[in-house]
């Protein structure tokens, strides 16, 4: 009995068929990590690092070139297990707009469960708290369309979340949307996650990434960085490096450390800048 | 007069159905040429729709739009003339790109504006140039490009038909931070050497306030302060209950504000906050020494 999702030394190519001969184009270099049920990681790479392909690969949209993955036991490669291997692990996509299918916002979430033979009476019941966990349940009978991209953002979640998958995994899932759509979207993970569901994060926003539990960082197609948030963003210069950032507050205490003030390096959250500066600055 | 105005531009969608909108209502604007101005609002506050009607793109239900003075749909064989002079980004426009090459895609706007293929050329190879794209890449097929090189493109694209006035709506979603700061960069480049009026809106209020001098704020459809940076982050509280937020140094700095730590200054960058720190540890140090 191994870890709930296992990448073993995985590598993936495009294959770029336009050219003659055609040319192949490798994005993962070999990859290996281990992720177990009910962690939140996130993960960070500037675009093209492949981490987007690497994501695509625990569902089985992308198969592994060389090496294997597998997913609560199951082989990705295993054409058999596909549809066990997508009800585990779910995806949000980047763009809501590509991801709904229904003209009512209602019949949109409800169309996995239909076209898996759920009954009527539990697809009632599953869309409807789907909804609610997002908090787009006042809008099931809605056009998806007159919605905001946030709002449709959110129902694409509630799509995903009535399949009851133990994973789900976001690829940059709140890079359309406005600051209270993303800390809506952030509350709804975290919420998923306590509830015991695996999260997979990919973003380009520090501050999001700083939320999780672990942070991985890819790089041309390889891990660079595999740690918790604290000791992954005390690298700041490792990060900038590869195209990444930190965030503001860990910038601005790691600029105040260059100036010769005594504060911690490994500071990633507004309210531990707060008391740090605060005690520094207090009278007396 | 500034170079966009608007005089109770109102604009409903749906008006006779159920689904009636008042997505614009009642908003006067007036911007000056050669402000680089950042609209912020929440999903839905009506940013997008505000500017689809500066250049055409919606027409009112009901008040006025004036660009350079003259008032849209007032004669509508200005229309086309007038609209060159404002040249709209959209999210994500490298969706938009569909050309053979990089060169032809730029050269688009710029063709259909009825200039000469030299006066295209030079315009082409400039903005190309400005926002970083070799000209090695010019031949290739825009399908080739990476995604920030794409969104580069598209951009050069509006840049090429030299509008008075560029607006660009959410320029940096779904890039990277060095892809972000690099399309920041050339915006403000493009501001700074061509003089013209740039509109960006935005989400990311750290975008906006390393970039513009002046914000706009959009709150339920309506025009809540258009101001200068530090007199719009100073309202953080209400922005906040809007549903916006201010830069996270902007956030830390009004906290400390409040825990009673002395200090008149509206921070909303990191280096503007260091110097703050070593400041305000110097007057404390002066004062103990007293």
């Amino acid at each position: 009995m191994g870890n709930f999702i296992e990448i073993k030394d995985v590598t993936f190519s495009y294959v770029n068929d336009y050219d003659d001969p055609p040319t192949k184009n490798t994005v993962i270099r070999g990859v290996s990590l281990e992720i177990s049920k009910g962690e939140f990681v996130a993960v960070l790479g500037h675009n093209g690092s492949g981490k987007s392909t690497l994501a695509k690969m625990l569902n089985a949209i992308n198969l592994p070139e060389t090496g294997e993955v597998i997913v609560d036991g199951m082989k990705t490669s295993d054409e058999a297990r596909l549809y066990d291997i997508r009800k585990t692990v779910g995806m949000v996509f980047q763009n809501p707009d590509n991801q709904i299918v229904a003209t009512v916002v209602e019949e949109d979430v409800a169309f996995a469960l239909e076209n898996i033979g759920v009954p009527p009476a539990e697809i009632r019941e599953r869309v409807d708290n789907a909804l609610k966990t997002v908090g787009m349940y006042d809008y099931r009978e809605h056009a998806p369309h007159k919605l905001s991209g946030g709002q449709k953002q959110r129902i694409a979640i509630a799509g995903v979340l009535a399949m009851q998958p133990e994973c789900i995994v976001m690829d940059e899932p709140t890079a359309m949307l406005d600051p209270i759509g993303r800390r809506e979207i952030m509350n709804t993970i975290k919420q998923l996650n306590a509830a015991g569901v695996t999260i997979v994060l990919i973003t380009h926003y520090m501050d999001e990434a700083a939320e999780a539990g672990r942070v991985i960082v890819m790089d041309d197609g390889r891990v660079i960085a595999d740690d918790t948030p604290k000791k992954v963003f005390s690298k700041a210069e490792m990060l900038k490096a590869v195209g990444l950032d930190v965030p503001n507050v860990t910038e601005l205490t790691h600029r105040l450390i260059d100036e010769g003030l005594d504060l911690p390096d490994d500071i990633i959250s507004e309210d531990e800048c707060v008391e740090r500066l605060y005690e520094l600055l207090k009278k007396g | 007069m500034g170079i966009i105005r608007t005089e109770n531009l109102t604009y409903i969608y749906g008006e006779g159905t159920p689904f009636r909108h008042v997505a614009v209502d009642c908003v006067n604007v007036d911007i000056d040429e050669g402000e680089i101005v950042g609209i912020i609002g929440h999903t839905g506050s009506g940013k997008s729709t505000l500017i689809q009607h500066f250049n055409g793109l919606l027409k009112p239900t009901s008040g006025k739009v004036f660009i350079d003075g003259e008032e849209l749909f007032a004669d509508k064989s200005r229309l086309k003339e007038i609209r060159f002079k404002v040249g709209l980004v959209f999210q994500y426009p490298e969706h938009q790109l569909f050309e053979e090459t990089v060169y032809k895609d730029i050269a688009f706007g710029p063709k259909n504006m009825g200039l000469s293929d030299d006066e295209t050329d030079r315009r082409v190879k400039e903005t190309a140039k400005m926002v970083g794209l070799g000209a090695e890449l010019l031949e290739k097929s825009p399908f080739e490009l990476s995604g920030g090189q794409k969104r580069r493109a598209a951009i050069a694209g509006v840049m090429a038909m030299e509008p008075k006035v560029l607006i660009l709506d959410e320029p940096t979603a779904g890039l990277d931070p060095r892809g972000r700061d690099r399309i920041l960069g050339m915006i403000k480049e493009y501001h700074a050497e061509k003089g013209t009026t740039v509109l960006l809106v935005s989400h990311s209020m750290e975008d906006v306030a390393k970039t513009v001098s002046k914000i706009l704020v959009m709150n339920d459809s309506k025009v809540f302060m258009y101001g200068d940076r530090s007199s719009v982050f100073a309202k953080a509280e209400q922005l906040t209950e809007m549903g916006l937020t201010v830069p996270q140094v902007t956030r830390v700095f009004d906290r400390l504000r409040a825990m009673g730590i002395g200090f008149d200054d509206e921070v909303f960058s990191i280096d503007y906050a260091k110097d703050l720190v070593m400041r305000l540890l110097k007057e404390k140090r002066g004062e103990s020494v007293d």
